[in-house]
């Protein structure tokens, strides 16, 4: 264990970005995951972004085989990982030459020189050493022999091969930054004491050499000075650091406990969607039934026929899942059973760009099907909320009878942030429609006046033996029916309920500014980027630029116009050619919109938004 | 399943909805032989599940008196999987046509019958697709003129159940769709099979393919060109029961018994419950005689006992009892 001495100097940060880069076997998720940690139980906020190559085995030290891991920390809120970065540690050239565009001039960048060898900076494409070359010379360059002094740290350690001991070179970088940001190492030698505890010579390595980096940079003249980053003010509570996938999968686990129904998840592996499968499939214990199935249609099907049989059911996918799912969605829809789809979206058409981010898939979610087929679509912000809408969606999915899509992206789920434990006692009730036994007049589409909500009548319950299928149906009976009066009554009944939803949702809210010249509207996971850059304009004294944000879609909270009535300018943004701003013109069609969208398959950034900003109120 | 609180009978299956078939399809004995069956099944009819796919036999579980769901075009074994896995109690049945099942539902198909689920799928085979008025099918024979082959099917047809035993189907029954008291008994057999088992009916279609299986079917012939095989027996068949099946090499022949010193104890015995599918194999693509009844049962474990079996191991070693102590587990801090 290692803690920082006093007498060094500190200079008092409130947020910082650091990036980790290096080969896929460099063990940089890791690195990355283990600061976040130990920042986090210090008590700063952060959010962290992941960013894995795409192949699977990349040829060592090629460009495209890079893999990093963003945090941000700070002292105050955090609600993005960030776009440019304070400190990039970078294990070798391919690394830094992919990375170095964002890394602030000025900043710093650690580099491992070990790795910079002539083949080295050929697969990266170097024609000279940047080392050596001057063309760092606006940055500030930390030159560690990091290889090296790895192995020199471990010469005493017994029954390690090489392979191993340079394999924890990402450890002593790790204890490097430590250092530099006065975190202590006491939080990553106990997860070296808990996940290896058959090998203690493999916990005896990773502490040497995490330590061996703390001294090092402790003793090292070239860092001139450490940084102090204070912990945030967080509302009081429990708090883990949870991945938006995760969030989505531990969202179902507690709705299907507070409603007391088994949960059933029908999938087909599918990037980025495919972690809550592998999350949800660990937790058999709870009664979990995860089926993994032959393709994306047996999943939402299978699903469809689990909730036919009075289980929570969902499907998980992505963008080309939910276009194979659409015909299917369109059953669950007509026979109005309880169903979950989630979509993490990604750059699309067709397989598009199967690791960024987009928001791409939202009129598909709306309008993705034949026939007039409205379901209720919510979207998540933040990889922590992803656990509210995951609830939220099965509790609209139960309480109203009706397919939910449940739309979160790549962004989300893959980031992570602070989640603030929330217990299944404290989470809002779930009711359902369930019949269990035979009343008068008993009809399969008897319908809850309020929410038009059709009673759910479960195969093994004696006298409500019913059948319902794809074709229309009576609107009292459920039998098939062709009659034209009946199908427009239908219809119309369908909309209708899902338009009712409306009186179950919240209403929209501004934040910075309730009325004024300019107001930014955003949806789904863009959340931490445009509230950060709001802030940051608020913050330059544009108090007249307010900030709303949608989660639920269709139906739209009921007071949408209203809160836009009172700005001057309205800016959609959005991660695609405009397709939010489609549906509110759909929904208000004599509203004026300005838009601003990005289709690189990248998060906003911060400079360009708030760019944006002042220009439209100037 | 429960045990049985009530006695019922045919009509208890019948529902209330004016059945649409065109006269003389052969849909209808299917129909009512089901609804025979199923009160000699000793199960309660709220625990009775019909799960169809589209097509002229899809529109099945409107006629039951039971639960259904008429789903989406080949995707009834994926949803009837879904109903299975929610409540195994339940007895769940899939209806299906050759177009259903063969082209469109082809992957369902297979991956079903791969995991062994408890599930009985009742496969209409007319070799043609009925509803959508008579266009060929992938069980449809090369040269066959229909609506969209007018100068003959160029396409080699699946044999079902060559199909589904190549995908491990455990259980697999054929039997003509003229021949009601047999179906009736191997529906009863397939639903005593735990797993999933198949029943191919040999289904004639009389708008779009009447007749194509009469060359078998047919009263007058049937004897002499079935082969309705039993556990258990000798096979053999013909109206005078002297032919039968003897194996000759790696190929199955026909012999007379009384011939060329031929005599009973020299057939073949069928053994359904063998593991190995070879023989099971020949017998279904044979095609004189047309073999029907239970080709192949051989009992394996279903899906549902191995996911218990996992199931229950991990509760018996898991920390977590409710979503909270997962949720409050490792690393977690506090913010004061
Ligand atoms: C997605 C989709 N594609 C096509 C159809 C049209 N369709 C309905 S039934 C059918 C063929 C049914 O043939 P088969 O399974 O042999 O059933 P049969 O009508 O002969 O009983 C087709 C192509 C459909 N309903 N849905
Ligand atoms: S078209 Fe053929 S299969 Fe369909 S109902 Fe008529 S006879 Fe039966």
């Amino acid at each position: 264990m290692v803690t920082t001495q006093s007498n060094k100097q500190h200079e008092i940060l409130e947020a910082v970005i650091i990036r980790f880069v290096g080969d896929s076997g460099d063990g940089m998720q890791l690195t990355g995951t283990q600061f976040s940690g130990t920042s986090a139980m210090f008590g700063n906020d952060i959010a962290t972004f992941p960013n894995y190559p795409s192949e699977i085995r990349a040829p060592q030290g090629s460009l495209y085989g890079v893999s990093g891991f963003q945090v941000h920390i700070g002292s105050v809120e955090i609600s993005t990982p960030g776009d440019e970065v304070d400190l990039l540690v970078a294990m070798n050239p391919a690394g830094l030459k992919t990375n170095l565009h964002a890394v602030k001039p000025g900043h710093t960048i650690i580099v491992d020189t070990d790795a910079f060898t002539k083949k080295n900076l050929e697969k990266a494409q170097y024609e000279s050493n940047p080392l050596e070359d001057n063309s760092l010379e606006n940055y500030r360059v930390i030159e560690v022999a990091m290889t090296s002094l790895t192995k020199e740290a471990l010469k005493n350690v017994a029954g390690l091969d090489n392979k191993s001991i340079t394999r924890t070179k990402n450890m002593f970088a790790l204890g490097m930054v430590y250092w530099m940001y006065d975190r202590s190492t006491d939080h990553t030698i106990d997860f070296f004491n808990k996940k290896f505890t058959s090998r203690p010579e493999i916990i005896e390595a990773n502490t040497k050499v995490l330590n061996a980096g703390f001294y090092f940079a402790e003793t090292l003249e070239l860092i001139p000075n450490s940084y102090t980053i204070a912990p945030a003010k967080m509302p009081a509570g429990t708090y883990r650091i949870i991945m938006g996938n995760t969030a989505t999968a531990w969202g179902f686990l507690a709705a299907a406990e507070k409603s007391g129904l088994e949960l059933f998840l029908g999938s087909y592996p599918i990037t980025p969607a495919t972690d809550i499968l592998h999350e949800l499939v660990k937790h058999k214990h709870f009664g979990v039934k995860a089926f993994q199935a032959e393709d994306e249609i047996a999943g939402i099907t299978s699903a469809i026929g689990a909730a036919f049989a009075g289980d929570l059911a969902i499907t998980t996918t992505s963008g080309p899942g939910l276009a194979l799912k659409g015909e299917a969605l369109g059953l669950a829809m007509m026979v109005e059973l309880p169903l979950v789809v989630v979509n993490v979206q990604r750059g699309g058409p067709s397989t598009g760009l199967p690791t960024k981010t987009e928001q791409s898939d939202l009129l598909q979610a709306m309008y993705g099907r034949n026939g007039e087929s409205p379901v209720i679509v919510i979207a998540a912000s933040t990889p922590s909320n992803c656990f509210n809408f995951a609830y939220q969606a099965a509790k609209l999915a139960l309480e109203h009878m009706t397919p939910v899509i449940l739309l979160t992206d790549g962004y989300i789920a893959n980031g992570s942030s602070p989640w603030k434990i929330q217990s299944v006692n404290d989470m809002p009730e779930i009711k359902n429609n369930i019949v269990s036994k035979y009343y008068d007049n008993w009809h399969p589409y008897n319908r809850n006046e309020e929410t038009l909500a059709r009673n759910w009548a479960i195969p093994g319950t004696p006298k409500l033996e019913h059948r319902i299928g794809g074709l229309e149906k009576d609107k009292v009976t459920g039998n098939v029916s062709y009659v034209p009066e009946n199908h427009e009554f239908m219809t119309k009944i369908r909309a209708e309920k899902i338009k009712r939803v409306q009186d179950y949702i919240p209403e929209i809210s501004t934040e910075f500014a309730e009325e004024g010249d300019l107001l930014v509207v955003g949806w789904g996971g863009t959340y931490g980027s445009l509230h950060s850059a709001v802030k940051q304009v608020n913050e330059e004294g544009f108090t007249n630029i307010g900030f709303t944000h949608f989660n639920y879609i269709n139906p739209l909270p009921k007071n949408t116009l209203e809160v836009f009535s009172k700005f001057k300018k309205i800016l959609v943004c959005e991660l695609n050619n405009g397709q939010f701003a489609k549906i509110l013109k759909i929904n208000f069609n004599k509203l004026e919109l300005l838009q601003f969208n990005k289709i690189q398959g990248l998060p906003f950034g911060n400079s360009e938004l708030t760019e944006k900003f002042k220009q439209l109120v100037k | 399943m429960e045990t049985i609180t009530k006695k019922y009978t045919f009509k208890d299956f019948a529902s209330d909805q004016e059945v649409r078939w065109c006269p003389g399809c052969d849909d209808y004995v299917i129909l009512r032989a089901m609804q025979k069956a199923l009160p000699e099944m000793g199960i309660n009819k709220e625990d009775v599940v019909f799960i169809s796919g589209i097509g002229c036999s899809s529109r099945f579980p409107y006629y039951m008196d039971s639960y259904g769901m008429h789903g989406i075009h080949g995707r009834a074994p994926a949803i009837a999987t879904g109903v299975k896995l929610a409540n195994p109690k339940l007895s769940v049945w899939v209806i299906t046509g050759d177009g259903d099942s063969m082209a469109i539902g082809g992957n369902h198909f297979i991956h079903v019958l791969r995991r062994n689920i408890d599930l009985n799928i009742i496969l209409f085979n007319n070799e043609i697709y009925g509803l959508t008025k008579g266009q060929f099918s992938p069980t449809s024979l090369v040269g066959q003129k229909t609506k969209s082959s007018p100068y003959g099917n160029t396409q080699p047809p699946f044999s079902p159940g060559e199909l589904a035993i190549g995908a491990q189907a455990r259980f697999f029954a054929r039997i003509g769709g003229n021949t009601p008291k047999e179906m009736t008994e191997l529906f009863i057999e397939g639903q005593k099979f735990k797993g999933t088992s198949l029943i191919e009916v040999l289904q004639n279609c009389v708008i779009f393919n009447d007749g194509c299986f009469t060359q078998f079917t047919d009263k007058k012939v049937r004897e002499d060109k079935q082969l309705y095989v039993e556990h258990g027996k000798p096979m053999i068949f013909g109206k005078d029961r002297d032919k039968g099946l003897v194996l000759n090499g790696l190929k199955l022949e026909v012999v007379t018994i009384g011939e060329k010193g031929i005599t009973q104890e020299d057939i073949l015995v069928h053994n359904a419950k063998e593991q190995d599918p070879t023989l099971h194999q020949m017998l279904v693509r044979l095609e004189y005689p047309m073999v029907t009844g239970v080709i192949r049962s051989y009992d394996d474990v279903t899906l549902e006992e191995r996911e218990d079996a996992v199931t229950a191991e991990v509760k018996r070693n898991s920390k977590f009892h409710k979503t909270d102590d997962l949720f409050f587990s490792g690393d977690i801090y506090q913010v004061f």
